[in-house]
């Protein structure tokens, strides 16, 4: 193993390839992509829909095969799986635990590329039980990859994301209909064809304005699920039976190497990795890209940060990225909860247009607002922004050489 | 016919089935295999019934995993005694089966003026106890050995020898040096009835009947119907009090260095905050008393209620990942002290009634019951030396010694939240004692007890253990149609 690398990559998913991809492509060569599973590929390998593929391959691909297509176009003598990275030290020593023992590696450059995962039941603080059978979504398709046995016919499903609808797509391979999605917002939150295509497609009822409030044992084994109460808005409480429950979506970074590390690396929101407009972390030898950034984007969204962060790090490398003078961390205020980049490098003179991807964690109407030094500098049109949904906004950034704060806000409509 | 062999299908151990035992234990929680192990290392012919699929499938599967000094308790009780003889069997044969004990230290912390003025009692008690280097120490040295805690912290007991441990891998071990040593181990034998017959206890049970001279009751949650189903009058009544914990995710370890725990009322220690063996910080307990026996559920209002007291304490938890909620149920009773009755006449021994310490005093539980028993049994045999033993040596989990993972030659790691490879899953389902149900696969090896619980991991599981995936997950009745 190469334990020195120019640009060591943490994560084979859509975003670490495509930067591996990208840095061969600018001369890059001495790169080593670490994945802790058997295949690199990340979560896509898992997902055996044709979902994917269309915005970069033009055309539909199921999971595998997009990650398989990915895979292909990186060399695979640099691609180190069944490999994981136990912890990054403050200076940037990795260690890692790989098939013929540990190995401390001292890499030029690393990208954090380490993707997201689901919030489970623990997490989210649920009451009740703790039977069997309490999954996410990545346990089921992981379940479903072994085999189209399930060990449940009648799941409830919680949430209603885009990876809620593709896990009624992988009960339907196993020939289980779930009870029922259920969602505590007064809408769906994926776009809409998914709704659609549930109610014509997928006979799965959703509960809207519906919470979880506990999961139940039965009387006599609490390792067996009975039932769900829920509550729906103006209609109380009831128990729903149920042999399962599928918590889906609530994705996470899947940021805990980075806990070690000091903690002006991180977003406060996301607290995963906080980068700059240039994929940098506040330590100059950092990158990451990816939906470590943040939850959660698609397989080729992620792939095409990959592949940007790929090009900052090899600008940097060649030595046509100047490390800024300072830089300036970015808050999100009132609905607003996560942006990225979450800091600006200030170079000498106006930075140029630059590109937000903001998160909001509310639905709210009116207008983003930036301001600088408390100055409102740039106010949006008016819209309906809503929660998980990338919202982009483009902007030229003044000189921001004596500038002190950069905020991003909302300033809502008053209600009509 | 006595005893009705259905080891077939039940899977239980291969020791020989036998006409008559010496002993039969009745429950294999972390009390009853560390009776198992003392009993059988003298030599005695040892059987232990269980109603559950595996070990410590209830009370003993959710406590705090600390091995206490007893530094804080009634002088004089039994409880003490227990204590003090399982912490020292403890320290004396950790090494030998490769279990952990991480000595981190206890520090009861005063937040108050109050609570300030009890400090020197505290240490006073531990004294008394004869539980060595107990001190109180001053702001200034607390800040020093704890930099994270939150500033209204004025000082502390500091309790050197307490330390933390496995609490799954310690029971595996004691039941497997007693199969070791010949016991014979019974699951999904759930006892209905005892009745003395010529000298012989026979005993009914789910999985046929048994024989034994003498019975010990370790029966924990159920120990009271246990008596009464021997026509004995138990003396107690299990009310179990059960305590809900919140376990944080590893970057969260380092915020404190020894157990913080608060200056007690008279209901309750209050929460405390750990470190665990497997690198994870721990937050609990709730004290919360109920009927029921056999559920352990959480609840929200309350888990963020102790989250909310831990982030007073200690302001660096707020914004970390929690890993994992659970709730243990401990068998407390009316009393204050464990109920240990040796009754000669009966041939019978009781163990109940123990409540949140049982992990500590366990092999000094084991002793006591071994050593009454020998007594009862007519010949008052102490255990050999530890040289002439057999000992199992576990597989380690606790991040403070070296674990499979960092092996060269490792398997794959299939779970990425505990780093966790398949030999070690492979290995759990073999052996003397293999897990038998999900809960006993994630004990033995933490599989699917990480950050994720199971997003990662659970293809692997049902891959390898596809028998245990669904094995207790038999379902209800279910309407077929949604609504």
């Amino acid at each position: 193993m190469n334990l020195e690398p120019d640009v060591l990559i943490v994560g084979g998913g859509p975003a670490g390839l495509s930067a591996a991809r990208v840095l061969a492509q600018r001369g890059i060569s001495d790169v080593l992509v670490i994945d802790r599973e058997t295949e690199a590929g990340g979560i896509p390998r898992y997902c055996a829909h044709p979902t994917f593929g269309l915005t970069d391959y033009f055309r539909p691909m199921t999971g595998p095969s997009y990650a398989a297509k990915l895979r292909a176009a990186v060399d695979p003598a640099l691609i180190a799986s069944n490999t994981t990275v136990t912890a990054i030290s403050p200076d940037l020593e990795v260690r890692a635990s790989t098939l013929s023992g540990e190995r401390m590696l001292r890499p030029k450059r690393i990208l954090l590329a380490m993707g997201i995962r689901e919030t489970p039941r623990s997490a989210r603080l649920i009451s009740g039980d703790r039977p069997a059978n309490i999954l996410t979504t990545g346990a089921l398709q992981r379940m479903m990859a072994e085999g189209h046995t399930l060990p449940f016919k009648r799941p409830i499903i919680i949430g209603t994301e885009l990876v809620s609808f593709s896990s009624i797509m992988t009960l339907r391979d196993a020939k289980v209909r779930a009870v029922a999605m259920i969602e505590p917002g007064e809408r769906i939150i994926a776009r809409r064809p998914s709704d659609v295509l549930t109610s014509l497609f997928l006979g799965t009822p959703v509960w809207l304005k519906t919470q979880l409030i506990s999961i139940n044992a039965t009387p006599d084994n609490a390792s067996v699920l009975a039932s769900v109460t829920i509550e729906t808005e103006g209609q109380g409480r009831r128990d729903v039976p149920c042999d399962a429950v599928i918590f889906t979506g609530s994705f996470v970074p899947e940021a805990s190497l980075m806990g070690a590390m000091p903690a002006q690396l991180r977003d406060p929101g996301t607290r995963g990795p906080a980068v700059d407009q240039h994929w940098r972390l506040p330590d100059p030898r950092l990158y990451a890209a990816g939906n470590v950034l943040r939850a959660v984007e698609t397989a080729a969204w992620a792939a095409r940060e990959g592949a940007a962060a790929g090009n900052a790090i090899a600008d940097d490398l060649i030595g046509l990225q100047q490390v800024a003078d300072r830089s300036i961390r970015i808050s999100c205020t009132g609905p607003v909860t996560s942006l990225v980049p979450a800091i600006i490098a200030v170079p000498g003179g106006a930075p140029g247009p630059l590109q937000m991807a903001v998160r909001m964690g509310r639905r709210a109407r009116g207008s983003f607002t930036l301001a600088v030094d408390g100055k409102v500098i740039w106010k949006s049109r008016p819209l309906d922004a809503l929660p998980h949904r990338r919202i982009r906004l483009t902007r030229d950034l003044p000189d921001l050489t004596h500038a002190s704060s950069v905020e991003i806000g909302f300033e809502e409509s008053p209600a009509s | 016919m006595l005893s009705a062999d259905r080891s077939a299908s039940t899977g239980n151990s291969a020791a020989p089935d036998r006409a008559s035992y010496d002993v039969a234990i009745i429950g294999s929680g972390v009390v009853g295999c560390a009776i198992a192990r003392s009993f059988a290392i003298r030599g005695w012919s040892t059987l232990i019934l269980d109603k559950g699929g595996d070990i410590i499938e209830g009370a003993s599967k959710g406590n705090s995993a600390l091995l206490h000094t007893g530094f804080d308790e009634p002088t004089g009780s039994l409880e003490l005694e227990m204590i003090k003889l399982g912490f020292s069997t403890y320290e004396r044969i950790h090494e030998r089966m490769n279990l952990p004990l991480v000595r981190t230290g206890a520090l009861v912390v005063a937040w108050d003026e109050e609570q300030l003025e009890k400090l020197p009692a505290i240490a006073a008690l531990a004294a008394e106890n004869g539980v060595p280097n107990v001190y109180v120490i001053d702001r200034a040295e607390l800040r020093r050995r704890e930099p994270h805690l939150a500033d209204g912290a004025l000082g502390a007991v500091a309790v050197d020898d307490e330390g933390i441990i496995d609490p799954w891998s310690a029971p595996l071990g004691y039941m497997r040096q007693a199969l070791m040593h010949g016991a014979r181990y019974v699951t999904r034998a759930e006892v209905s009835n005892f009745e003395r017959v010529n000298d012989q206890w026979r005993i009914r049970s789910s999985a046929g009947t048994f024989a034994a001279s003498l019975v010990v009751n370790a029966a924990g949650l159920f120990g009271d119907h246990v008596e009464r189903m021997a026509g004995r009058d138990p003396g107690f009544t299990i009310r179990p009090r059960k305590g809900q914990f919140v376990v944080y995710d590893k970057p969260a370890h380092d915020l404190v260095n020894a157990i913080i725990l608060r200056v007690p009322t008279h209901r309750t220690k209050g929460v405390l905050l750990s470190r665990t063996v497997y690198g994870n910080l721990l937050l609990g307990p709730t004290a919360d008393d109920q009927d029921d026996r056999v559920h352990a559920n959480v609840d929200q209002a309350s888990l963020k209620r102790i989250i909310g007291e831990g982030e007073a304490m200690l302001p660096g938890l707020v914004g970390q990942t929690v890993t994992a909620t659970f709730a243990g149920l401990r068998p407390a009773t009316e009393h204050r002290d464990f109920q240990l009755k040796a009754d000669a006449g009966m041939h019978w021994i009781t163990v109940g009634g123990i409540r949140s310490t049982g992990l500590s005093a366990s092999l000094g539980l084991g002793e006591w019951a071994a050593t009454e028993g020998s007594k009862i049994l007519g010949d008052p045999r102490a255990a050999p030396a530890d040289d002439d033993l057999d000992w199992p040596v576990m597989n380690n989990l606790a991040a403070s010694r070296p674990r499979p993972y960092q092996s060269e030659g490792r398997s794959p790691i299939v779970c990425h939240c505990e780093w966790v490879t398949e030999n070690e899953i492979v290995e759990a389902l073999e052996g003397d004692l293999p897990a038998r149900t999900l809960g006993g696969l994630k004990r033995r090896t933490r599989v699917m007890m990480g950050r994720c619980q199971g997003f990662g991991c659970s293809g692997a599981v049902k891959r390898l253990a596809p028998h245990l995936v669904g094995l207790d997950t038999v379902a209800p009745s279910l309407p077929e149609a949604a609504e």
